[in-house]
């Protein structure tokens, strides 16, 4: 919002939600590289440390949630300033969500130590990580997209979680091959599918937020469109 | 400035205002305005204070011919005649076009009167259908239940709230088919308001309602179309549920969201 309002206390409430938003959004970000780093190191330790956050996030959301409908019910919001609080209250739900993807990693990587299998087996774990840096680099995106509310880079956002999917598609193939060859790798496998599988809803929840930053700045809902049309409706 | 004004298709528009120029002596106080106001719906004009929106309002029923230094150039149609034009006697224009005050002015007089003093002006009834035709308009504006077993009291021992009910019955009693309404809560407490909300809800099934607000939110709240006014310019008119989500211009929104006003 780049001018003001009369009232410049009203002003401060709308940054000061926004910033939050973002501060949630930092914090799942990291959330999710750090249970990479988890799976790529098979450290337990900091699986655990990503499972701890996930309360902290959740009480983020509960926070955010109690400022949104306060700021509705004293302020009455219009326009673009409540497309912003509409938008913001489904973000947070998104962000949440990657939280708990990050923790469903989290206890993957946990399962996969405790179990001991990892060391022996020779899992594609690091097309895992690449597949991971597309998601976060598109989370990091989008929220970047929200800071300044610039819709063509949230075009760009949708645009770009198609590669992810790609990406996902591909790994399955791979991890399929890997368990026809060696059925020792099952169960491992099947773990590595559901990581990749919450690494590809990173990105589809990164999707879900530019779409709501188009809400925001072009009050048009672009959901459930292919990107081609998204492109033209924003126009 | 060029507003958009048609209506969409479904609408039928029962005021249309043509090219209207409104002077306060030397002063353009309304600029080239066009609009279709459209049949039984309740149209609210907003916009900050002098934008005009109290004298549009006003021309739709000739008020402003009531002082010599103001007048209207261009057409008002009402069901395609054009009313500033007319030959026809004005207080028969006003009967079709009623009008409600910002604040309440009963007539000093009781109840009962206050409502039969305007139908007598065109009608004459017989005694029990007067009592109808008094009884239907107080219950039209939901005050009947209140001032039923006190008819003969004078109007004005009633309640703020109850006085506007009042005369907004005594502006329906002659049946018009439009009803402006200028500011009329403004003078109430919120449970009057939220009553005479509720009643020009129920008004638009059988009256085009035309309202003039301060208050934003009534006109979220009550009108199904809106039009802002800008220095006597008509900036955007459309559904009120876009004007209020999605306005088309920045004008528009920056005073709907408090950045300017």
């Amino acid at each position: 919002m780049t001018d003001k309002h009369l009232s410049t206390q009203f002003d401060s409430e709308l940054s000061g939600i926004s910033t939050r938003v973002l501060e949630m959004g930092g914090m799942v970000e990291a959330q999710v590289a750090q249970a990479m780093y988890a799976l790529a190191n098979f450290s337990n330790e900091t699986a655990s440390q990503v499972l701890a956050q996930e309360d902290k996030v959740n009480q983020m959301e509960l926070d955010i949630d109690r400022e949104l409908s306060s700021i509705i019910a004293r302020r009455q919001p219009t326009a673009r300033d409540l497309r912003l609080l509409i938008a913001v209250s489904k973000t947070i739900g998104n962000l949440e969500r990657v939280g708990d993807e990050a923790a469903r990693i989290a206890r993957t990587v946990q399962r996969l130590v405790n179990t001991g299998v990892s060391s022996r087996l020779r899992l594609p774990v690091s097309d895992v990580s690449f597949e991971a840096t597309l998601a976060t680099g598109l989370l990091r995106k989008a929220l970047d997209a929200f800071a300044r509310l610039d819709v063509e880079k949230a075009v760009e956002v949708l645009k770009q979680d198609d590669q992810i999917d790609q990406e996902f598609e591909g790994l399955m193939r791979k991890l399929i091959t890997f368990m026809m060859e060696d059925p020792r790798t099952i169960s491992s496998s099947i773990d590595l599918v559901f990581v990749a599988k919450a690494i590809e809803r990173v990105g589809d929840h990164a999707k879900n937020l530019a779409e709501q930053i188009i809400y925001i700045v072009k009050g048009t809902d672009v959901r459930h469109n292919p990107v081609e049309t998204v492109e033209s409706m924003v126009r | 400035m060029d507003a958009k004004v048609e209506l969409p298709v479904t609408e039928k528009p029962k005021l249309s205002v043509r090219n209207l120029n409104f002077y306060y002596g030397h002063f353009l106080a309304l600029k080239n305005i066009n609009l279709d106001i459209p049949d039984r719906k309740v149209t609210a004009f907003i916009g900050p204070s002098g934008c005009g929106k109290s004298t549009l309002l006003r021309t739709f029923n000739r008020m402003f011919e009531l002082y010599p230094e103001q007048r209207a150039e261009g057409q008002i149609l009402l069901d395609g005649q054009n009313i500033l034009k007319s030959k026809e006697d004005v207080s028969l224009i006003r009967a079709k076009i009623g009008m409600v005050f910002q604040k309440p002015t009963p007539f000093p007089m009781s109840i009962y009167d206050n409502i039969a003093f305007g139908v007598k002006l065109f009608e004459t009834l017989p005694r029990v259908e007067m009592d109808e035709r008094v009884e239907w308009a107080l219950k039209k504006a939901a005050l009947w239940n209140e001032v039923k077993d006190k008819l003969n009291q004078s109007g004005a021992g009633l309640s703020g709230g109850q006085q506007q009910r009042l005369c907004i019955a005594r502006g329906i009693a002659i049946k018009p088919e439009v009803l402006l309404l200028d500011e009329p809560c403004s003078a109430l407490d919120p449970i009057s308001t939220g009553k005479i909300e509720e009643l020009i809800h129920e008004l638009k099934v059988d009256y085009t309602v035309v309202i003039v607000t301060h208050n934003m939110q009534q006109a979220a709240r009550c009108s199904d179309y809106t039009a802002y006014m800008y220095l006597g310019d008509l900036i955007e008119f459309g559904p009120t549920s876009e004007l209020f989500m999605k306005p088309k211009k920045k004008d528009t929104e920056d005073y709907i969201t408090g950045r300017f006003g």
